[in-house]
């Protein structure tokens, strides 16, 4: 197995004015070429920051403070600041999901890609001629009429298209997606997500791709963590997790969204309760308070993420006696 | 009880010509039932929320209630306004956030709604319709001396629903209420929306993009594209075996939470993006992007016809389908394969 992103322990804690609090607390996950791993959570579970910290993008304020990020087996958590950028930089795209926020709407769409080259080195003729294929590539009809367009002359499937080509111009391995669809009408979405996924298997992009839509993560993943208050809780294969969900949790999670089959319209299962929030955390599992499965130990250790019926689950009860 | 006639919404802009954002529609809605006005970004269905709630005054048509025109008699005088607009509709806004005051605690936000309408004697009756509303809508009593930061994105959609409720209203339309919720959260605002509908014997017109949500609360579902209704019938039949393209694609694109159910089912991707809605395309407004358009439908707009076995009030507006007599994700299909060389 040959892991071209592989994360592990990795801790994010920003500041406030209580002191650092930590959002990210010791998250695991190793994703291969041509694949896709969705991380699915709710607001406040921490997902993004996960993204970013991977993708080297936090915020001021925001720090990682332990762990691994491997790209090709090389570490990249411990290289110091310049070196850091570079790698990642060439090595890691992302995408988010606000594409007028993150490109510049005083630049046209060319010299906004050609830019993501240049500053990793790439020559001018070098990255010109790349700004056009890669434009291509995402499938903006006439490249180089789109690229002297300006973003507010775009649509907002093209300018995700354009963040895209952004992210994928300086040829990574990893892509980082972090609800890039969130804000786009569907049929829309459904063209996005083809697009990456043929992006993906034609180029072995590693993909990363952070989502609170649950259909979203049946589409494109094969691989999903669900994450909840800054920790992966339950890491399965698609398929396992809407079929044999192994943490209460993400049971609880998929049983909430209707069903697109069937005439049964009754009352959803809901959850109960809300997110503990993370200032907050008790002792033991920080779910155990909307759980229906908890016992005594839930409230004294915090359940690590161990091996389940073929996937890996952090809680104290095996799916097996659930109640 | 509501029947909406050939709604029609124009906004003149500046730059950008004549908006036509709602353009003939009509529907009716019966006492209790819910119907789903489902469609993407420049589709009217907000449009039609605020024209319903008369927010807006619409540019021609009828909008009737129990048989009485709602926008005759036009004694809504300026002042008057807030008063004197009929409390037997009510909004219930996407984002609860935007539409509380900060500063005000939210009790103070259910009390003001009962003062202005004179819905209360004096404080005691007030409190204790607050606390009523508080609890049709499953919060405890206390949180009447909260602010709305204090409260999470589903405790301030309850009080979105509890403000609406307080004048007692006939009807709520929706907007997108459950949209900008987490999934745990959406699935008990829901089940709220459900409760009070059956206890309160509401009527409500449920607006959303999402189709999964809609398919689960909705007796009809209404299809928008481009300020028009393409296709309207029962949840069942518009949701899975839609019979007009657009709905077909829609109803492909999105994406379900089910891995089984996404292998086994075939893409059917449209193309491009929806067109301006100042420039809409002529013919039928879906043609540009229908993978089945035929000659006759960039010349003429169909209309909204009778579809499939008679009195099950299905319609449909698509020249191909009423042709063929065959709902388009059949047609759909077929196509596909057909052309799955390309």
């Amino acid at each position: 197995m040959s892991a071209v992103l592989q994360v592990s322990g990795l801790r994010t804690a920003v500041a406030t004015a209580d002191g650092p609090l930590e959002i990210v607390r010791g998250v695991d996950l190793a994703v291969e070429a041509g694949e896709t791993l969705a991380v699915v959570g709710e607001s406040g579970s921490g997902k993004s920051f996960t993204a970013l910290s991977i993708a080297g993008l936090l915020p001021a304020g925001a720090t990682v403070t332990a762990g691994s990020i491997r790209i090709d087996g090389q570490e990249t958590a411990d290289l110091p600041e310049p070196a850091r950028r570079r790698i990642r930089g060439a090595q890691i795209g992302m995408v988010y999901q606000d594409p007028m926020t993150s490109l510049n709407p005083m630049m046209r769409i060319g010299p906004q890609v050609r830019e993501a080259l240049t500053v990793h080195g790439w020559t001018a003729a070098e990255a010109t001629r790349r700004t056009m294929e890669v434009l291509d590539e995402v499938g903006l009809p006439t490249p180089g009429a789109m690229a002297r367009l300006y973003p507010h002359q775009l649509s907002g499937g093209m300018r995700q298209r354009v963040l895209i080509a952004i992210a994928l111009a300086p040829r990574p391995k990893v892509l980082i997606a972090d609800e890039p669809t969130t804000a786009l009408d569907v049929t829309i979405q459904q063209q996005i997500l083809q697009l990456v996924g043929g992006l993906r298997d034609e180029y072995g992009l590693a993909v990363v791709w952070i989502t609170h839509d649950l259909g979203v993560v049946a589409r494109i993943a094969r691989q999903v963590s669900v994450m909840y208050a800054g920790r992966i809780v339950e890491q399965a294969s698609v398929l396992d997790l809407f079929g044999a969900p192994t943490h209460p949790y993400s049971a609880a999670l998929v049983a909430s969204v209707p069903p697109m089959r069937g005439t049964d319209r009754g009352d959803l299962p809901q959850i109960g309760g809300s997110a503990v929030p993370l200032a907050d955390l008790p002792i033991g599992c920080p779910f155990r308070e909307r759980c229906p499965q908890s016992i005594e130990i839930c409230a004294e250790r915090e359940p690590d993420l161990l091996p389940r019926n073929g996937s890996h689950a952090a809680c104290w009860v095996e799916p097996g006696d659930w109640t | 009880m509501i029947e909406v006639r050939d709604l029609v919404k124009h906004y003149r802009t500046r730059g950008r010509g004549t908006v036509h954002a709602l353009d003939g529609v009509s529907f009716s809605v019966g006492r209790g039932e819910t119907l789903g006005l489902v469609g993407e970004s420049g589709c009217g269905k907000s449009t039609a929320a605020r024209l319903l709630v008369q927010l807006e005054r619409p540019t021609s048509g009828q909008i009737l209630l129990d048989g009485r025109d709602l926008l005759a008699g036009g004694h809504r005088s300026r002042s008057g306004r807030g008063r004197r607009r009929s409390r037997t509709i009510q909004l219930v806004f996407q984002d609860p956030y935007a539409s509380l005051d900060p500063r005000q605690r939210v009790g103070d936000a259910l009390g003001e709604v009962l003062t202005v309408h004179r819905l209360v004697s004096d404080a005691a009756g007030r409190r204790r319709r607050i606390g009523e509303l508080l609890e049709m809508v499953g919060l405890p009593a206390g949180t009447a001396d909260r602010y709305p930061h204090q409260l999470s994105g589903g405790q301030r959609q309850r009080i979105g629903i509890a403000r609406a409720l307080a004048v007692e209203p006939a009807v709520l339309v929706l907007d997108e209420a459950l949209s900008a919720l987490d999934v745990s959260v959406r699935a008990e605002v829901m089940n709220l929306l459900a409760r009070l509908r059956r206890e309160l014997g509401l009527t409500y017109i449920f607006i959303s993009h999402d189709l999964g949500m809609v398919r689960h609360i909705a007796d009809r579902i209404a299809v928008m594209y481009l300020g028009q209704v393409v296709e309207i019938g029962s949840w069942d039949t518009v949701s899975d075996a839609p019979a007009h393209p657009y709905t077909a694609a829609l109803n492909s694109a999105v994406p379900v939470a089910d891995p089984v159910v996404e292998a086994a089912r075939p893409a059917l991707t449209v193309r491009g993006e929806v067109p301006d809605a100042a420039r809409p395309p002529g013919g039928c407004r879906f043609h540009p992007r229908c993978p089945l358009a035929q000659p006759i439908c960039s010349s003429v707009n169909p209309a909204l016809e009778p579809f499939g076995p008679a009195g099950t009030g299905h319609r449909v507006s698509c020249h191909v389908v009423e042709s063929a007599q065959r709902p388009a994700s059949d047609l759909l299909l077929a196509h596909r394969q057909e052309h799955s060389g390309e």
